[in-house]
């Protein structure tokens, strides 16, 4: 299940994953499917983000969005998981995290991202905030197959 | 079940967050906040996050309706000691928690609540 919700993840995000170019150092993955899972990705991100030398703003940031995209796969996938990678390109570190899920997809993007707008009660700022917080995003979803999104945070 | 412990002192409830939260805990903190409201017929509700290092969408969520619910129930809510990390992305997140007060400590914090119903 996991090893098939990895290569999903990769499959959806290829553009993504491709067009940084930086090296992987480091893969693992964390399964997503109950609210303590939420709290041991922000736990596992908050490691990361220690270990780049992140600045204390910057991992607050890094880990929120992760806490806010972890609820999301849980939430509107039905559970899933998240790959986390750090990567190298040479000159500066990073860190990727991808979510997928293979729930019923979000038919208009867009407006997913878009502040307030929300299908399930929620404050509707999870996506669009998330992707506020960091320094690439991508999201790729098609209706009845799941969603992935993808974010990385370099450290400057 | 595990649950985050609720303060009295004279009319008011003091809660301290020290651990991660859950999305469940915070449902449930909220509830027996609102139920101490009631049973203790507390006047004032400080919630102190000196020790949370994040606040996301969820969490700022309960904290709003919180303050609702207890302002509903004649009593006034102060969020105290939010770390500056947190603040900024909190608001880059989207989130301004319109409606609640807040402090820089609990000693502000208490201050602020007597000065809103001592008199």
């Amino acid at each position: 299940m996991n090893m098939d919700l990895a290569q999903h993840a990769v499959r959806f995000n290829s553009r993504l994953l491709n067009s940084t170019g930086g090296q992987i150092q480091s893969s693992a993955t964390l399964p997503l499917r109950t609210d303590e899972h939420v709290v041991g990705v922000r736990k596992v991100v908050r490691e990361h983000a220690l270990e780049l030398k992140l600045s204390l703003v910057e991992q607050t940031k890094l880990v929120t969005a992760a806490s806010e995209l972890a609820r999301n796969t849980i939430k509107y996938g039905g559970g899933g998981m998240v790959l986390a990678q750090t990567l190298s390109d040479g000159v500066r570190r990073g860190l990727r995290l991808v979510f997928a899920d293979d729930g019923p997809g979000i038919v208009d993007i867009e407006q997913a991202l878009r502040d307030g707008f929300t299908s399930g009660g929620g404050l509707g700022l999870g996506l669009g905030g998330a992707k506020r917080l960091v320094d690439e995003f991508d999201i790729d979803s098609r209706g009845g197959e799941g969603t992935a999104v993808a974010i990385i945070k370099w450290k400057r | 079940m595990e649950r985050i412990p609720i303060l009295r002192i004279g009319d008011l409830l003091l809660v301290t967050i020290q651990v991660d939260m859950h999305d469940r805990l915070a449902m449930t903190l909220q509830d027996d906040l609102t139920e101490r409201i009631v049973s203790d017929s507390a006047k004032g509700v400080l919630i102190d996050i000196s020790a949370l290092d994040l606040v996301d969408s969820f969490i700022g969520r309960m904290i709003s309706n919180t303050a609702a619910m207890a302002r509903v129930l004649d009593a006034q809510t102060v969020l105290v000691g939010m770390q500056p990390a947190v603040a900024i992305t909190l608001v880059e997140l989207g989130l301004t928690l319109p409606g609640v007060k807040t402090a820089l400590n609990v000693e502000k914090g208490m201050a602020l609540l007597g000065k809103s119903y001592l008199r």
